[in-house]
């Protein structure tokens, strides 16, 4: 494999504490490495910015209810030029749901080389890998969803931790999963009857448990089974004003407990898009924002991260397993309303939605995710994400650090609503003037988001021994002045560099790349009570037959990444 | 002991059924039984048997006699056409696997093809209204488990989704279900007598065409609002008393099937149909769903969603994916003789569309791809044979509910049959070649 001598960049790398300074970063056999011989291939990084590949945490680009999106959005392909095919490229389009393809070459584009999908429904797994599959360049791992899990919501309620870890691990391995993902704890079970669950001691029907029983012992058994990344939690009560408390309160739950696993991950528990759930008020009418208290408590709490959810006031496609959320949304602003509910496991609602700045409300949801960011004390701990598509498609994100970045970025913004006294009124965003620097940067969009996820012995930092993904950006630090060159230069990296392969030469992707698929193995005790439980419940109130449930690797995951995990005891 | 294969799943239709059982010879060679399938599941599985079965490509030729040809020269002619065709219309694609379908997409894209499936003379107008008002659906297990309430609007599973209702809508014991047939009302929508509706509580006969006028009444009656004596046939007192029947269920399931999407009105019968059920979530429970035919267009719909972003009627021919049905539909193509070139694979035009579209193929360079002798074989000008996805060789399918599930490889075809997926990799490889890529 060719080697590669990334020469004079300005390096920004949190994990080795690199700020800015010069540096020449090597790769050989698709690692990084110390030094490399006199034949390696020079690009000049001069005047540039080098980082490791950007790792995204949470968003939504493959599986069922992405591809209802694209489908039931023909529009959304009008707010973006389709682009043609070119040399290796295939032809790519959507805006805010794009295909897979656009998806790897966007993502690329910005730098990023790893992107975590963030909900799989179990049953639609094999969907979900297909897409991931056909998604060009960037390494891949899917969440299923276990919050509204028939089996989970049975053994907790009956107090079965080491039964419920069992069918986890059995579940991760079926659906070739990363990380336990929970939406709408009990929520979205009780939406199966057209209910919600709106505070953490709603009482699920029928299952008779609360979201808090099901968080906290979700939370148990991830660290039981000391998985790479910890729970993944969107939590109750989503988008509604007042949220703030049902969202501290699941983030207490995860007090006192401690993480257990062999991958570098300190928090037990990853809040997604807490920007969603970062609001005051009663109604619309006197919504405001609590920022303030959701980062303190978070500031506060070393073994929690949080991913943001930046709105970034576009025309966008919302998407979750959120189920009730959906129908709810629908209610506010009459579009089109999809809803899909899994027999025993989940469900899942696609709603169109418009961010217009001259709504204040939407003022307010976009002046939360960058107050919660600019209040955060340690970036390591608060991602970037838009939840693309729901808050803004993940293509926004260079325009997000242009907002983080500049001050004056922002009073732009202000400038351009309608209702700009009532946004800086109800939010204390307009009393900022913290700038983030890229090093912070680099910890929002890789370090902080690879250690969370436990692969920062893979991603996330420069550091000898690591995966070659790098990336070049056309933006000197030193030099640059104006905030929209930001937005450019990290929208449009100029060399790109996955496991050691050059994929973007000059601003031109020249290669697709030798995509994996992450998932976990996780081995526990053999457990007959579970071996039972499934083949009854796969008997009687499934209407898929057992031997057809599991995702094999031939056709779905034809490059796998495994980690073996040994949870047996 | 018997040489069984288990957990079999079947390639008929979007029921996909795929708990059937197969019975083979000894030596694994021959199916001898098919179990738990449908009469005409089973058939599909037995027919692939047939000793006079056509194992290799069939060239026509002007005396419209037939000559054997190699599957290279097949592969060769195909791309041929296609490379030589301005704009080619590539047909089909619901009775193969998504794997094939891939393949296909990439040929598409280097020809500059129309991939059109078919839905767009089956549910494309339930995609259309989709894409209108969205659709709360669900699947058909959630339906099993819970719904106390089945609508059937236009679809008769009694002859066209044989095991529909065994499996999942009427008379399986679900979770919340748990008296099987007992637990629930269904009511039966047609203007028909079917075998459907002879099972139904409530058979509501309206006059045909009239589909539009009943549901829009129904959502009337959910209000509680005055309606004319008789709508589209049936006295407002049954129409009310349907509604509170709806409207008092915990779970209500709708399912629709050609009755309404390609009767008068088509996709705003569907567009209504999904008001109905928003409505009724207001109230209680409702989730809608469309009765697919054929058991992988469904999957023809998904993978050209996450590759071009568009569900059938997928335009190619300008080097970025159009979308426009009632110019990129198939038939409309045809009938304004505006492509020049016909590759058909994984269904049968002759026998469904119109005979003035089935007379433009005859006309066209043409080729079909298809295990079976069928009549679009007969108009094409090269008939190539290949193996049965779901008998001979596996493949990913969608089911009705949009749930994935992968088909399995029973028996080997006959000696020196292809699979789709290895013919279509034949003509991506000389289209390469064509096109000097």
């Amino acid at each position: 494999m060719a080697e590669y001598l990334i020469k004079n960049g300005f390096v920004f790398d949190p994990v080795l504490g690199i700020n800015g300074d010069k540096k020449d970063i090597a790769i050989k056999d698709g690692k990084i490495v110390e030094s490399v011989g006199a034949s390696a291939k020079v690009i000049d990084a001069a005047g540039k910015t080098v980082m490791a590949g950007g790792v995204d945490i949470h968003a939504h680009v493959a599986g069922p209810k992405v591809n209802v999106g694209r489908n039931f959005r023909p529009e959304d392909k009008r707010q973006a030029t389709y682009e043609p095919g070119k040399g290796v490229k295939r032809m790519s389009g959507g805006f805010s749901v794009p295909t897979v393809f656009k998806t790897g070459y966007k993502y690329a584009d910005m730098g990023y080389t790893t992107v975590m999908e963030a909900a799989m429904p179990p049953f639609y797994a094999k969907h979900t890998h297909e897409e991931m599959r056909d998604t060009p360049i960037i390494d891949q791992g899917a969440y299923p969803v276990f919050g509204n899990n028939w089996f989970v919501l049975e053994y907790l309620k009956n107090g079965e931790a080491e039964n419920t870890a069992a069918y986890i691990a059995w579940l991760l391995r079926m659906t070739k999963g990363f990380a336990i993902k929970c939406v709408n704890p009990g929520g979205t079970e009780a939406w199966g009857w057209g209910l919600n669950c709106t505070s953490v001691h709603d009482p699920v029907p029928y299952f008779d448990i609360t979201p808090a029983e099901i968080v906290k012992g979700l939370i148990e058994a991830n660290e039981y089974l000391r998985l790479p990344h910890s729970m993944h939690v969107h939590s109750n009560n989503l988008g509604n004003p007042g949220n703030y408390e049902t969202t501290l309160d699941t983030l207490k739950l995860a007090e006192g407990i401690s993480a257990k696993n062999n991958f570098g991950r300190e928090q037990v528990l990853h809040h997604t898009h807490i920007q969603f759930h970062s609001y005051g008020g009663t109604t619309w009418g006197d919504f405001e924002s609590r920022a303030d208290k959701i980062a303190d408590y978070v500031n506060s709490q070393k073994n929690i991260t949080c991913d943001i959810g930046f709105v970034t006031l576009d025309e966008t496609t919302t998407m979750t397993a959120d189920g009730p959320f959906e129908h709810h949304l629908c209610e506010l602003n009459h579009l089109k309303w999809a809803n899909v509910d899994v027999e025993l496991e989940t469900g899942s609602g696609v709603v169109p939605y418009v961010y217009s700045p001259d709504v204040f409300v939407c003022g307010i949801q976009w002046a939360i995710g960058l107050e919660i960011a600019l209040l955060a004390k340690d970036h390591m701990r608060y991602h970037m994400t838009t939840d693309h598509p729901n808050a803004g498609p993940f293509t926004r994100y260079p325009r997000v650090m242009k907002w983080l970045m500049s001050a004056k970025a922002r009073d732009e913004m202000f400038a351009g609503m309608k209702n700009e006294d009532k946004v800086r009124d109800r939010t204390g965003l307009s009393t900022m003037d913290r700038e983030l620097s890229l090093y912070e940067i680099a910890m929002m969009t890789r370090a902080g988001t690879a250690k969370a996820l436990g692969l920062s012995h893979m991603y996330g930092s420069l550091t000898p021994g690591l995966c070659g993904d790098v990336a070049v950006y056309d933006y000197n630090p030193e030099t640059a002045s104006d905030p929209e060159a930001i937005e450019t230069a990290f929208g449009k990296a100029a060399f790109l560099f996955k496991q050691g392969e050059l994929i973007i030469n000059d601003g031109e992707i020249v290669s697709n790349g030798n995509k994996r698929t992450l998932w976990v193995n996780v081995k526990t005790n053999e457990n007959t009570q579970v071996e039972r439980d499934i083949a009854l419940k796969f008997n009687k109130f499934y209407t898929v037959s057992q031997k057809n449930y599991e995702v094999y690797a031939h056709h779905y995951v034809p490059n796998p990444l495994v980690f073996e995990i040994d949870a047996t005891v | 002991m018997a040489n069984i294969v288990s957990d079999v799943i079947c390639p008929f239709c979007g029921t996909l059924c795929d708990d059937l059982e197969v019975e083979l010879s000894d030596d694994g060679k021959k199916i001898l039984e098919v179990y738990h399938a449908c009469a005409i599941g089973a058939e599909k599985f037995l027919h692939s048997q047939a000793e006079d079965r056509i194992t290799r490509p069939r060239m026509m030729q002007e005396d419209g006699t037939t000559k054997e040809v190699s599957y290279e020269e097949a592969a060769k002619y195909t791309a041929k056409i296609l490379c030589e065709a301005k704009k080619p219309l590539m047909y089909g694609w619901s009775s193969t696997s998504c794997e094939a379908q891939s393949v296909g997409h990439s040929v598409a894209e280097a020809v500059g093809g129309i991939v059109d499936n078919t839905a767009t003379v089956c549910h494309g107008s339930s995609l259309i209204a989709v894409q209108d008002v969205g659709i709360p659906s669900c699947t058909l297990g959630e339906a099993m488990n819970r719904a106390d309430r089945v609508v059937f609007w236009g679809c008769n599973p009694a002859h066209a989704h044989p095991r529909h209702m065994s499996r999942y809508s009427v008379y399986p014991r679900g979770f919340f279900t748990g008296k099987g047939s007992k637990s629930r009302k269904v009511v039966v929508i047609d203007p028909r007598k079917t075998d459907t509706a002879s099972l139904a509580d409530v058979h509501l006969q309206l006059e045909q065409g009239r589909d539009y006028e009943l549901l829009s009444a129904l959502r009337v009656a959910f209000r509680g609002e005055k309606l004319p004596d008789v709508v589209a046939g049936i006295p407002k007192d049954q129409i009310y008393e349907a509604a509170d029947l709806l409207k008092s269920g915990r779970f209500v399931i709708i399912y629709f099937g050609m009755g309404v999407t390609q009767s008068l009105g088509k996709n705003h019968n569907i567009d209504i149909a999904i008001g109905v059920t928003r409505d009724l979530n207001d109230y209680t429970k409702a989730a809608i769903m469309p009765m697919r035919g054929h058991y992988n267009v469904t999957g023809s719909g998904e993978v050209l969603g996450w590759q071009y972003g568009f569900p059938f009627c997928v335009d190619l021919s300008r080097g970025i994916a159009r979308y426009n049905p009632g110019e990129t539909s198939s038939n409309d193509l045809l009938m304004r003789d505006e492509v020049d070139a016909v590759f058909v694979l994984g269904s049968d035009p002759g026998a469904h569309f119109p005979i003035s579209s089935v007379k433009k193929i005859s006309e066209l360079p043409s080729v079909a791809i298809d295990p079976h002798l069928t009549p679009t074989t007969a108009v094409c000008k090269l008939h190539v044979p290949v193996a049965f996805v779901g008998v001979e060789v596996g493949g990913c399918c969608y089911r009705m509910d949009n749930v994935p599930i992968e088909s399995r490889k029973v028996v080997d075809p006959p000696e020196g049959m292809l699979t789709d997926q290895e013919f279509l990799e034949m003509v991506l490889a000389e289209v390469r070649k064509c096109k000097g890529v």
